[in-house]
């Protein structure tokens, strides 16, 4: 019986054990306002050697690397004044952490997020006011844009780029050579992508054209909302509220990609590809074309049958763009500490800093004058993703985990029909419900 | 539960004296029901009473303090296409996982109950192994298995030049999951049989043999008959189970392809926690609730032992 218990108490009653840490702190006003907020940068931490301050900080586990190694120089710089302790939670569960945390107004001093539900954060009061703040660097405009904007909310800047993503299209001069291709001139439009994957398809023995991560929300935005953005299209309204995946830019471009579907350039394993092993068949050297973001280009070894190149996301008729993304880090609205707190963000915005600890490291700095840096001089692929952020986009919505991340939301089923099914013109339909789970309150 | 047992039936003459013994020996049942009554409490009823709150209310997840909206929560519930496809999902599955767990497990409880041979503890111990391996663990590590670009189940079936996609198609997700399921519990079920196969008394199947029963009669006659409440048992924990399963599905499946292997609980959690909407989810905690209390007092009616009734 005490299984049936558990499963009762774990699957349905679960809710309520959540009802029980809700009610104890519900009362109050959720999103206390940002007092600390008012305070001048002049005045900060300088005056007087004060207490030792120490801050808590929580990031996703998947910039766990970066922010492990910024907490570590941090605080061995600041040795006893400021001591940041870092809480790495792992990425499925930080929407929820962070939920539970805000209810009951135990948020830490440091909280970073996907750069995608930074709109959400900060229209929830999660964040201190920052825009002052951030005002004040001699480099402000320098900071990525595309983070900066989805941080800004009515005007009101709330966070700080802390780690940068970008998506770009990496291919096999291996299988660019075999299948007679030039491998040091990438394709310009995603027709010539399509041109090319079914050139190293026709390869046969096992190759395949492109390898798409075909049942990943947050994978396929990433990585086909470039190409909708190149051809000077967009995804949805400026506040995020309605899709525009039903314009003649989507369906054509998600009709390049059905194509790629139906005449086999594309690896039939896309079809079920969930993000977990989207690298593997890029790295086993069996696919020609893999969408992917910067990370890859630091953790997949190059062999034999594979020597990597990165070109941009290409539009439809040349253009190209990315989708930046990574996470993005404030202060959050109950810290007592806001102004050890920006010490510590200031610190890692640092131009020493950025070089010294993330492009040494092969990390993306998250400043746009530090892209062309001696370290990326070294790999003209590097240089190339830290040169893509200046135009690159990250779309903006309140809603934007729960309608294109999650794996019952609607957009995955919309690409998926689109490209798997009956093709581009079950786009207007399936828009519909998108712009409905935008809305949706 | 216990506490219900607590008062003796007066029958006895009311004098003073039996009266107040009869006091102290009920003041002395709830004395020692109270533990197991306050964590019931505790970690049942107040959190159930909780959850049937919500359930009245627009309860977001974060921001702005919950309203009372009663009963648009349950309302809604038909609304959502995808907890109503689910609950078809869910009883499908249920009934395929009850039929397949309770007759391997009553196999392999057979099997192992007839065979002398040296070894079948070691055998026992190999069928119940899995299920000392958490669930979602399980999952992993069929999700891992199965994974057509990482698993080596489909390099093997390639040899033999099969090709099954495990994962991608609606009906073999269904069935990974089943044969997953049953790797992990046809055990623990097996180990539950036995206990009841043990419990019948030889001398019957002696009876049977002389009345001239073959092996097949016996377990008709005397087996399944003897061993009733512990199918029984066995039966409201698998479909129990059944109709809440959640880990299984969302770590192997995720509930692909194209949501079709999204069960109840599933759509549970994601309306709390992708779409931070608790005071829905409460509803259709509630609302699966009901169902899986209504269902198992069936269950139990239909299969009491007709000596039981009283």
């Amino acid at each position: 019986m005490t299984m049936v218990h558990r499963r009762l108490l774990s699957g349905v009653v679960g809710a309520g054990i959540l009802a029980l840490a809700l009610a104890g702190c519900s009362g109050g006003d959720a999103a206390p306002t940002a007092d600390d907020g008012t305070a001048t940068p002049e005045t900060t931490a300088e005056a007087e050697p004060a207490e030792p301050v120490t801050l808590t900080m929580w990031t996703r586990s998947v910039t766990a690397a970066q922010s492990e190694a910024l907490v570590a120089a941090f605080n061995d710089e600041h040795d006893g004044e400021i001591t940041v302790e870092l809480t790495v939670v792992p990425f499925q569960e930080y929407l929820q952490k962070v939920s539970a945390a805000a209810s009951g107004d135990n948020l830490p001093d440091l909280l970073a997020a996907n750069v995608i539900d930074g709109p959400n954060y900060a229209e929830l009061g999660l964040w201190t006011d920052l825009t002052d703040r951030i005002a004040g660097l001699d480099y402000a405009d320098a900071l990525a844009p595309a983070h900066i904007a989805a941080a800004t909310t009515d005007g009101v800047t709330y966070a700080v780029p802390h780690v940068l993503d970008a998506s770009a299209l990496y291919y096999n001069k291996v299988l660019f050579e075999q299948a007679g291709l030039d491998p040091e001139s990438p394709p310009t439009t995603l027709a010539e992508v399509a041109e090319d994957a079914a050139a190293i398809a026709a390869l046969g023995n096992g190759i395949g054209g492109l390898y798409l991560p075909g049942d990943c929300g947050g994978c396929l935005a990433f990585t086909v909302f470039p190409s909708i953005w190149a051809a000077g299209g967009t995804v949805m309204n400026e506040d995020g509220t309605e899709a525009t995946l039903d314009s003649p830019e989507a369906a054509e471009v998600l009709g390049i990609y059905n194509q790629m579907w139906n005449d086999g350039s594309m690896i039939p394993e896309s079809r079920n590809e969930n993000g977990a092993t989207q690298n593997a068949a890029f790295e086993a050297g069996t696919a020609g074309f893999a969408l992917l973001g910067s990370k890859a280009l630091g953790t997949i070894a190059e062999n034999d049958k594979l020597e990597i190149g990165v070109a941009p996301i290409p539009g439809l008729d040349g253009g190209s763009s990315t989708f930046v993304g990574g996470d993005v880090i404030g202060i959050s609205s109950s810290s007592e500490y806001a102004d050890a707190a920006w010490t510590f963000l200031e610190w890692t915005l640092d131009e020493q800093v950025q070089l010294d600890i993330y492009a040494s490291a092969g990390f993306m700095p998250v400043r746009t004058d530090l892209a062309e840096n001696e370290f990326a001089a070294q790999d003209p692929r590097v240089m190339l993703f830290n040169t893509l952020v200046e135009d690159g986009q990250t779309p903006y919505s309140a809603r934007f985990f729960q309608t294109f991340n999650d794996p019952q939301g609607p957009f995955l089923a919309l690409v998926r029909e689109a490209v798997f099914g009956s093709g581009p013109d079950s786009l207007p339909a399936s828009n519909t419900l998108v712009t409905e789970s935008l809305q949706d309150s | 539960m216990t506490t219900a047992v607590a008062t003796p039936r007066a029958t006895i003459g009311s004098s003073d004296a039996s009266r107040k013994r009869r006091r102290r020996t009920s003041l002395r049942a709830w004395l020692y029901a109270a533990p197991a009554t306050a964590v019931l409490i505790l970690l049942f009823v107040i959190p159930l009473g909780l959850a049937v709150w919500m359930s009245l209310h627009d309860w977001p997840l974060l921001g702005d303090a919950p309203t009372l909206n009663f009963p648009a929560n349950y309302a809604e519930i038909p609304d959502e296409r995808l907890f109503t496809a689910a609950v078809g999902f869910t009883v499908k599955y249920t009934a395929i996982i009850a039929v397949v767990l309770l007759t391997l497990s009553l196999g392999l409880a057979l099997l192992i109950q007839e065979s002398k041979r040296r070894g079948t503890g070691v055998l026992r111990t190999v069928f119940f192994l899995p299920v000392v391996t958490g669930l979602t663990t399980a999952a992993l590590l069929f999700l891992g298995l199965l994974s057509p670009s990482a698993g080596p189940v489909d390099d093997i079936l390639a040899w033999f030049g099969i090709s099954v996609d495990f994962l991608g198609d609606p009906t073999w997700a269904l069935i990974s999951t089943v044969v997953m399921m049953t790797w992990r519990f046809a055990g623990f079920y097996m180990i539950i049989l036995l206990a009841g196969l043990q419990a019948i008394p030889t001398e019957l199947y002696e009876a049977a043999a002389i009345d001239g029963a073959n092996k097949w009669r016996a377990l008709r006659s005397v087996t399944i008959p003897l061993l009733r409440s512990t199918l029984a048992l066995c039966t409201v924990l698998i479909v129990t189970g059944g109709l809440v399963a959640f880990e299984q599905f969302y770590v192997l499946t995720r509930g692909g392809p194209d949501n079709s292997t999204v069960t109840m609980v599933m759509t549970i959690f994601r309306q709390a926690f992708s779409q931070f909407n608790l005071g829905m989810a409460a509803a259709m905690s509630v609302v699966v609730l009901l169902g899986l209390v209504l269902l198992n007092m069936l269950q139990l009616r239909l299969m009491r032992d007709k000596d039981e009734v009283a």
